[in-house]
């Protein structure tokens, strides 16, 4: 299997994003906003489509856009004016529909969207792979420098606001950083499906971890642990890889739970 | 002795609704023990969130004359589904302190160490707070605030849901901590409970100060809790 360099150049985006969406995703389940990556993930289509009218490359069209809506999200949440779910279901549908008209504006109903829904692991490129590899090591870098005072306003977020901490930034950085795990992610899982790369594998480690910090880790070990029996068993029994991945985050969280009952 | 907070003519509603607080006059000075008191839905919450810096006023003036604040809200518990230990929750409470970027400094660990030690919860430090009792975890939370060395301390109802021993406990340890560390304590509560014999001045809040003073020149009538619940 690994004698293919598409193969090889899959495994190498996998393991990326396989420890880059649950280190995002920690911060949002903890601040049950589960569902921001789902959001996010329908701007990022509209991004897509934008590429397609402006003849720009997608990946970048939907990181821009990506960045964008998060911090949409987050600035209409911040505001307390409006619930988080309705500013969520804002930005949700406004990002599928802008998407679905971009892209027929830009003729492209035609081309092959699945991909960017569902995912091509297998079409990722070395330059793929260098973009996902070096914005990937960005965000993980970013995460571990700024883990302190992530945790604080995801523990105590008006207790932070008190202490000084500059939580409007560390919340927007949250937000972007997702849209950034969001954007590289869309070749390996899908837009589709990536939020679940972000939340399922941090669910099943919070059943079995001791601490935050376990927590984390265990949840990218999961990540990384899904995303290469997904392209594992997708190759072997030719299935699409992206919905295999997601099946094998799920299948995580399951046995954690069971698990975490015997032990209870 | 210098002021640690001040408000003048201060009033807050929310929204459109009729005013929670009317032209509240209040200062408190550096090292005071003052409980807040007064029913349910008085604006005791209101007054201290608006001297933390959480609410604007409405009108009035709000000063702040300390630098480090630490608070405990109301039922305070953490926000997050994923297991959390003592040491770890109290580190949070010592991020304002430290630098942004980067792991905890040799003194900072020491700093978390105190804290929890000052609470009397260093044999569980490594456990999950989630397998602590009531008491204990309101302790911890406190070690919370205190790991950020705050020269103001506000606690806004700390006591509920704890026992009567844990109750005491707690009183005990903010007496100890105004006493060894001079610090200024807010502390918001609709029943004093065990804290009324060690705070020296008592603020009843409702709608605006109704009384401010010493609990022995509180009217009779106050300390009927009918009367402070109506």
């Amino acid at each position: 299997m690994l004698d293919l360099e598409f193969m090889r150049l899959a495994f190498g985006a996998g393991i990326v994003v396989g420890l880059l969406a649950p280190a995002v995703g920690f911060f949002l389940v903890q601040r049950r906003l589960s569902l921001v990556g789902d959001g996010i993930g329908h701007v990022a289509f509209a991004g897509v489509a934008l590429g397609y009218l402006l003849n720009l490359p997608l990946v970048l069209t939907a990181l821009v856009v990506s960045v964008a809506g998060g911090l949409s999200i987050e600035w209409i949440r911040a505001r307390r004016q409006t619930a988080g779910d309705q500013a969520l279901a804002l930005i949700f549908y406004t990002g599928i529909a802008g998407g679905v008209v971009l892209v027929s504006a830009a003729g492209a109903l035609n081309v092959n969207l699945f991909q960017f829904l569902f995912g091509s692991i297998l079409t990722v490129t070395r330059g793929d792979l260098a973009v996902i590899a070096a914005l990937g090591a960005c965000a993980l870098t970013a995460i571990a420098l700024l883990y302190r005072p992530l945790v604080a306003v995801v523990v105590d977020e008006e207790g932070a606001r008190v202490a000084g901490l500059p939580v409007s930034a560390l919340n927007a950085l949250t937000v972007a950083l997702a849209a950034v795990t969001i954007a590289l992610s869309m070749r390996i899982v899908g837009i589709l499906l990536i939020a679940a790369l972000m939340v399922l594998p941090v669910i099943a480690a919070s059943r079995i971890a001791w601490s935050m910090r376990s927590t984390m880790l265990l949840g990218m070990g999961i990540g990384l642990g899904s995303v290469l029996a997904g392209i594992t068993i997708a190759y072997y029994a030719d299935l699409p890889p992206g919905g295999t991945t997601v099946l094998v985050a799920a299948a995580a969280v399951l046995i954690s739970e069971f698990w975490s009952v015997l032990r209870s | 002795m210098p002021l640690a907070l001040r408000l003048q003519g201060v009033s807050f509603a929310y929204g459109h609704a009729p005013p929670v607080l009317r032209d509240v006059e209040l200062e408190v000075q550096r090292g005071e023990f003052v409980a807040i008191a007064g029913p349910n839905g008085g604006g005791k919450t209101t007054l201290v969130r608006l001297v933390v810096g959480l609410e604007e006023p409405t009108s009035g003036r709000v000063e702040l004359l300390v630098r480090k604040v630490g608070y405990l809200p109301q039922r305070a518990q953490a926000g997050i589904d994923a297991p959390v230990t003592v040491r770890e929750l109290v580190t949070t409470g010592r991020a304002s302190r430290t630098r942004l970027v980067g792991p905890l400094s040799g003194a900072d660990k020491d700093a978390v160490r105190e804290a929890i030690e000052r609470v009397a919860l260093m044999p569980q430090a490594d456990r999950r707070l989630s397998t602590l009792s009531g008491g204990q975890q309101q302790r911890a939370f406190i070690a919370k605030a205190l790991a950020g060395e705050p020269e103001l301390l506000v606690l806004d109802e700390p006591t509920t849901g704890v026992d009567v021993e844990a109750q005491d406990a707690i009183a005990a340890l903010l007496q100890k901590l105004r006493t060894e560390l001079e610090m200024t304590i807010l502390y918001v509560s609709h029943e004093f409970g065990a804290v009324e014999r060690f705070v020296e001045r008592i603020v009843l809040v409702r709608g605006g100060i109704v009384f401010d003073g010493p609990p022995a020149a509180l009217p009779g009538v106050w300390h009927d809790p009918s009367h402070v619940h109506a």
